[in-house]
């Protein structure tokens, strides 16, 4: 059994004969455990949110959503005792050995044995009880209606968690028609709760900010320095990268060429135009994909996706629209463009670490979490993502209602200002170079002006041309198996492409997500990790790598029952 | 020169050094001002730092110089026309300057054309100074309307923050800069319209302000300066900063509270609370808790003060939060504990019993600092002192009474062995925390007896009481005592660890030559040491005592002559004719008597209750009246007449109900008409406990004792006899029928005995 990760573990307070009415809504309690344990995960450890009726003495009676204890027996001897304990544990507990106790009667305390210790004043009917367990320090204490019995002076009160610490809420009752009212979160605590997590927040957060960095001067800001101009690289910003690295006088280890042909693959996977981006890469570099068989059928997956979603060069001029329309930012203004935007020369913006960055740490999902894509720190040239990237959601999220859940989806991971127009999930682009290539200018050209999302951009040629794509994929994907084995992952990956047409409007199907623009992005970094791989390049940049470090020591500390990453989110260090 | 040369040693020394520094305080007189300010700047930078240089240039005279120099620029408008052709000219350089700073980037250029083009050659280095520091907008201020005086300014400006700098340095400095009548000036230059020259001023006063040398009262003596300081609140964060810490080091008393709270303080202040800056907030708080201490009008105010739509009260809550600075939840708790005492908040208000309390309990746990400790529990001690509830709340809350043992044991034994630094540290602050432990204690412990027995449980608690009765701090043994008279209050701990201790030993000792503040304590705790069940008595008296107490009783102080008759009336108990005889003896019939016409009742009460403890048992009443009968009997018959409480008449009446039990004492009230008038009147008045009282001594008057001797029945049956003369009997028969059921008792017994 893991250990549980939250910086005050359980908190919970008892009424004794309290009447409190007990049906909170769900949602609420759920943001109020959340507040209460920052860093747990429930899926992984549930946590205690009422009394378990199975895990309790027959003179114990339960009511009011298993929230309320009453005492049926008869109270004489201490035999007659009864107790019940938590659906979950915080994790760790028993009876006797290992297991901590306040008693009403006489105040004592009793820590892993029979024999109290006096403790604190005694408790009777109408006084609340509180319980905190902190698991950065591994005390508890108890409250009394409000007011924290906190003992420092002797260790009598400590508890030093054991490999399997799991220690269960219970109560015990021994007196006739005795009640106790729980509550685990349900309701506001007497004591203040928030006030103590807040103390100790700031505790462990100067903890990591004192944290000697002890090296030789400078070799720190270089160190820094020098994760920064790798991850501009690796992610293509050339401009911003070529700057910085003059500014901060480092060498930049790739050719700018090569970066900037892996910018220009790059800006073409995320804008959809698979077909170009995979002749691209064949031709920039020959071998890449013919070694890496499921690389190039990811890239065949997608580029299946783009057909049916409209956006792929392929089925794009088919369907009447020229795929080299230059309508775009050089002179004439665009429905969403703004002047400031075009005045600045530069302009290289990203949303951060996408899956794939982090995919060292983070298991793939299907819906990437909105903390994956926070917008990175360093960079003088990153500036706010421009307006007119939005146009092609944008305008659709007029007329389909059903959009605006993307829409919403998206615009929490910009977290930039401009978010309200930008949810094209575009981020990659030095792209207002203006004249430069050609080929930047294609990512501007999505036509601003179409009226409705249609199967392949509502071409019959273009549909056909799909179909027949999908043929060919299903052929490559047989091929695929007979040469290397079976591999679930591409099998799903077609299964969930070829779903899409089971549905008249793919984009509000249950597997329209992979519609979504954002979805781009793992398949972006997935080939350009592959070909930095093939030029001895780290196929991740250094950044993320720490980053994704830190977020998995976070994880293992949770795990390993170390309670103080509960107020050392990696989130709050990435401004 | 107030420092100059204290000890003959650093005359050599002081001559070879002032030498070197002489060439600074020699420029300050040069005939030309560009060197004269080029001779302060030089200075500045010469002190920064420099405690022996700053000694020396104080010594070499630069102080008045420099006081000279600021003044002659307040008072001078020569420069103005010197140096500035027309009017005219300046408004138009002012505002076309304006419009290059604040339009564009041409910063120094704009200084540039002003040095050679306009200003001459004093305000050239202003230019290239103010521009320099990048104070953009000072700048264009000062460009813009000063720009008359500004040649001036800087100059000024520049030998204040010497002077400021002087005033960094030692107590020495400080004294000889007062002495220089350096704070009049500064406060002068507040006049000056100049932000940055007014900032210089506000710093240097309050570098001197805060000096423990400096007298407050300086600030006081001109009735304008606290508005116009009030005026300045609004300049500058470094203004509110300044001002409000000059406020918080100048209010010592009740009148300088009324002073800066009838000049606006608190709405001045106020708005200050959520300043963006955490100096400003914090200065602010700490004027606050300045303001409010102990002063019900400032307090009554804050509560219903605004601040952006909160209560005062609410901003200091928020303040209490844990996750803020120490200093910041401190001073928010001594804010809201002085509201609570001065009775702007109630005692059972949440944010005092939620909130403050547990702020401050956790103020003295292990993991804050020394001093923190200190203030925290004294602030503690002082907000529970006067409610039981939060007593009892503070008792349980985080284990309160163990942690405060805590306390005691500075400098550790850990400390010595390892860290000299740490030591000495703790030697500093160990008297500090000991005494505001015994406080804090003694407030614990003032009304509950559980909590008065888990204090005196606490390890070693006696004897650390004991230890600290005779330390040589004064603050350490004022404290105890007052947590013994705390602990004294039990009749449990009086009997066992009381007397266990021998606490009276060192309590005595402390009697003799202490200060009034000790001695009132001391002689308090003594009153109850004297209770007749406490075994601590005997010894007492045993060691001469007697003379002690009755000194007391002729103290100018009301609280010591109180404690000193409360202990001869407490001694006095129940005591055997011998101690009795000692204490008439030792007061003296003359001293009984000053005392009972002594302006404190209580004095009163407690001399009144002694003479009912005298005459108690018949042979003693009969004893004393017959030696002092005629005076007692005088003093009996004076108090009666006059205008006083009803208790003490009462008490009065009592001593009459005492005197008729006597056997031949009664013969004193039987042969006073007068008094016997008196008896009927009370007898017969609107208030039952005076009639009770007066019945009791008629009772006694008409007791006929159960075999005793026939002539003493003679005397009885005469007394009767006249009393029924007098219409005492209609009286008695009348109170029968009172509703006060003893009244209505005690009279029947009476009736019963005339009918015997």
């Amino acid at each position: 059994m893991s250990g549980q990760s939250s910086g005050c573990g359980f908190l919970m307070s008892v009424v004794v004969h309290g009447d409190s009415a007990l049906n909170e809504q769900e949602n609420e309690l759920n943001q109020q455990l959340r507040r209460l344990y920052p860093a747990v995960n429930e899926l992984e450890t549930p946590l205690p949110r009422s009394w378990s009726p199975k895990d309790k003495f027959s003179y114990i009676g339960l009511s009011q959503n298993n929230l309320r204890v009453h005492y049926k027996g008869h109270g004489k001897t201490p035999k007659d005792a009864a107790s019940v304990r938590a659906t979950h544990p915080i994790p760790a507990a028993c009876w006797d050995k290992h297991s901590y106790g306040y008693h009403g009667d006489d105040g004592h305390s009793f820590c892993s044995s029979g024999t109290g210790q006096p403790y604190g004043p005694t408790f009777t009917t109408g006084d609340v009880i509180g319980c905190c367990v902190n698991l950065i320090n591994n005390t508890c204490f108890y409250t009394k209606n409000g007011h924290s019995l906190v003992c420092d002076l002797t260790n009598h009160l400590s508890i030093f968690v054991c490999p399997q610490p799991n220690l269960y809420p219970t109560v015990g009752l021994q007196t006739p028609g005795e009640v106790v009212d729980a509550n685990f979160g349900q309701h506001p605590f007497v004591f203040d709760i928030e006030d103590y997590m807040r103390e100790w927040r700031t505790k462990i957060q100067a903890q990591i900010d004192r944290f000697p960095i002890g090296d030789r001067e400078g070799e720190w800001q270089s160190m820094i320095q020098k994760m920064v101009a790798s991850y501009l690289v690796h992610h293509s910003y050339c401009a911003t990268a070529e700057a910085f690295a003059k500014s901060t006088d480092q060498a930049v280890h790739e050719e700018l060429a090569s970066i900037k042909n892996r910018q220009k693959i790059q800006k073409l996977v995320l804008s959809g135009r698979m077909g170009e981006a995979i002749e691209t890469t064949q031709q920039l570099y020959p071998s890449l994909l013919e070694s890496n068989p499921n690389l190039l059928f990811m890239l065949k997956v997608r580029q299946f996706i783009e057909m049916v979603n409209g956006t792929d060069s392929e089925v794009r001029c088919l369907g009447g629209r020229s795929p080299k329309s230059q309508d775009s930012y050089t002179g004439s203004p665009r429905p969403f463009s703004s002047p400031r935007h075009k005045a600045s020369g530069s302009q290289a913006y990203l949303t951060g670490f996408d899956g794939g960055c982090c995919n060292g740490v983070m298991s793939s999902k299907a819906h990437p979490s909105p903390h994956s894509h926070k917008p990175c720190p360093p960079g003088p040239a990153l500036l706010a993502p421009a307006a007119e990237l939005s146009s092609l959601n944008g305008s659709h999220s007029l007329q389909q209602p059903n959009a605006s859940t993307d829409v919403d989806m998206e615009v929490d991971h910009f977290t930039n200002g401009v978010t309200e127009s930008s949810s094209n999930g575009f981020f990659n682009g030095t792209s207002k170079h203006g004249a430069q290539t050609e080929d930047c200018d294609t990512d501007m050209e999505v036509e601003s002006a179409q009226s409705k999302r249609q199967l392949c951009g509502g071409s019959q040629a273009a549909i056909e041309r799909m179909i027949h794509f999908g043929r060919e994929l299903q052929s490559m994907s047989e091929h695929l198996r007979r040469e290397c084995g079976k591999n679930s992952v591409n099998k799903k990956m077609l299964k969930d492409a070829f779903s899409l047409l089971a549905y008249s409007d793919p984009w509000t199907s249950p597997v329209g997500y992979q519609l979504d623009s954002i979805q781009r992005e793992p398949v972006c970094s997935t080939l350009n990790s592959a070909i930095l791989e093939t030029h001895n390049l780290p196929k991740q940049p250094p950044l993320a790598q720490a980053v994704g470090q830190a977020a998995q020591c976070l994880s293992i500390m949770a795990h390993s029952g170390s309670g103080s990453c509960a107020f050392a989110a990696v989130d709050d260090y990435l401004h | 020169m107030a420092c100059l040369l204290e000890a003959p040693l650093r005359i050599s020394v002081l001559s070879e050094v002032t030498a070197t520094s002489r060439h600074y305080v020699d420029r300050l007189f040069h005939p030309d001002p560009q060197k004269v300010l080029q001779g302060v700047i030089d200075m500045k930078n010469a002190v920064i730092g420099n405690n022996k240089q700053k000694a020396n240039l104080i010594v070499l005279g630069a102080v008045p110089r420099l006081l000279y120099l600021l003044q002659q620029g307040l008072s001078s408008s020569e420069l103005k026309t010197e140096v500035l052709g027309s009017e005219l000219r300046t408004e138009v350089l002012g505002s076309e300057l304006r419009t290059e700073v604040l339009g564009s980037e041409l910063r120094t250029e704009g200084a540039v054309v002003l040095r050679t083009e306009v200003l001459g050659s004093e305000l050239r280095t202003e230019g290239v100074v103010v521009l320099g520091s990048e104070l953009r907008t000072e700048c264009v201020v000062l460009l813009g309307s000063e720009l008359r005086t500004e040649g001036a300014v800087v100059l000024r400006t520049e030998c204040v923050v010497v002077l400021g700098s002087l005033a960094m340095g030692t107590e020495n400095n400080i004294k000889s800069l007062v002495d220089c009548h350096i704070i009049p000036a500064l406060l002068q230059g507040l006049v000056c319209p100049d932000l940055i020259f007014i900032e210089a001023c506000l710093r240097c006063l309050r570098t001197v302000f805060i000096s423990p040398v400096t007298p407050v009262q300086l600030l006081y003596t001109d009735p304008t300066v606290i508005p116009h300081l009030m005026s300045l609140l609004s300049r500058s964060p470094r203004t509110q900063d300044y001002i409000t810490q000059i406020f918080s080091h100048c209010c010592k008393t009740p009148e300088h509270q009324t002073v800066l709270f009838n000049h606006g303080a608190i709405q001045n202040i106020a708005p200050m609370l959520i300043s963006l800056s955490y100096k400003v907030r914090m200065q602010a708080l700490k004027c606050f808790s300045v303001l409010a201490y102990e002063n019900t009008q400032v307090s009554m105010t804050l509560v219903n003060v605004l601040v952006d739509g909160d209560l005062l009260s609410q901003v200091f809550v928020r303040m209490l939060q844990r996750d803020l600075p120490i200093e910041m939840q401190l001073t928010a708790a001594k804010c809201l504990t002085y509201m609570c005492r001065a009775g702007a908040i109630r005692t059972d208000d949440r944010c005092i019993v939620l909130k403050t309390l547990p702020c401050l309990v956790r103020m003295c746990s292990k993991e804050r600092l020394l001093e923190e400790r200190v203030e925290g529990a004294e602030t503690l001690a002082y907000l529970m002192e006067p409610d039981v509830e939060l007593q009892r709340i503070a008792s349980v809350t985080d284990h309160l009474v163990a942690m405060l043992a805590d306390y005691f044991k500075y400098p550790s034994s850990v400390s010595a062995i390892t860290d000299i630094k740490r030591l000495d540290h703790d030697l500093k602050h160990a008297h500090e925390l000991r005494q505001a432990a015994f406080k804090l204690y003694a407030s614990l412990g003032s009304n509950d007896e559980d909590i008065r027995k888990k204090i005196t449980e606490t390890e070693n608690m006696m004897d650390r009481i004991v230890s600290g009765l005779s330390e040589s701090s004064i603050k350490v043994r004022l404290a105890a005592v007052r947590c013994l008279h705390s602990l004294s209050r039990s009749v449990q701990q009086l009997r066992t660890s009381f007397h266990d201790h021998a606490v009276w030993k060192p309590l005595m000792k402390l009697l003799q030559n202490a200060p009034d503040e000790v001695l009132v304590m001391a002689s308090s705790t003594l009153c109850n040491l004297l209770l007749e069940f406490s075994p601590s008595k005997e010894p007492i008296l045993e060691s001469g005592v007697v003379e002690l107490l009755c000194s007391l009783t002729q103290s100018d102080s009301p609280a010591l002559r109180v404690n000193g008759i409360w202990a001869l009336m407490n001694m006095a108990f129940q005591a055997d004719q011998k101690v009795k005889g000692e204490i008439v003896r030792a007061l003296g019939t003359e001293q009984l008597f000053r005392l009972l016409s002594d302006p404190d009742t209580n004095v009163l009460m407690k001399t009144l209750g002694l003479l009912r403890n005298l005459l108690s048992t018949r042979p003693h009443i009969d004893q004393i009246m017959s030696s002092h009968g005629k005076q007692i009997m005088q003093a009996v018959t004076l108090i009666l007449e006059g205008e006083h409480s009803i208790e003490v008449k009462e008490q009065t009446l009592c001593i009459l109900a005492n005197i008729a039990d006597g056997n031949t004492a009664k013969e004193l009230i039987m042969t006073n008409d007068d008094i016997l008038q008196k008896i009927k009147y009370y007898m017969g008045h609107s208030n039952a406990k005076l009639q009770l009282a007066a019945t009791f001594c008629i009772s006694n008057l008409i007791w006929n004792e159960e075999g005793s001797e026939a002539d003493a029945m003679t005397g009885c049956q005469e007394r009767q006899d006249k009393l029924r003369e007098l219409g005492f009997v209609d009286i008695l028969h009348k109170l029968t029928q009172a509703l006060d059921p003893n009244l209505c008792e005690r009279a029947k017994t009476a009736m019963q005995h005339y009918l015997a």
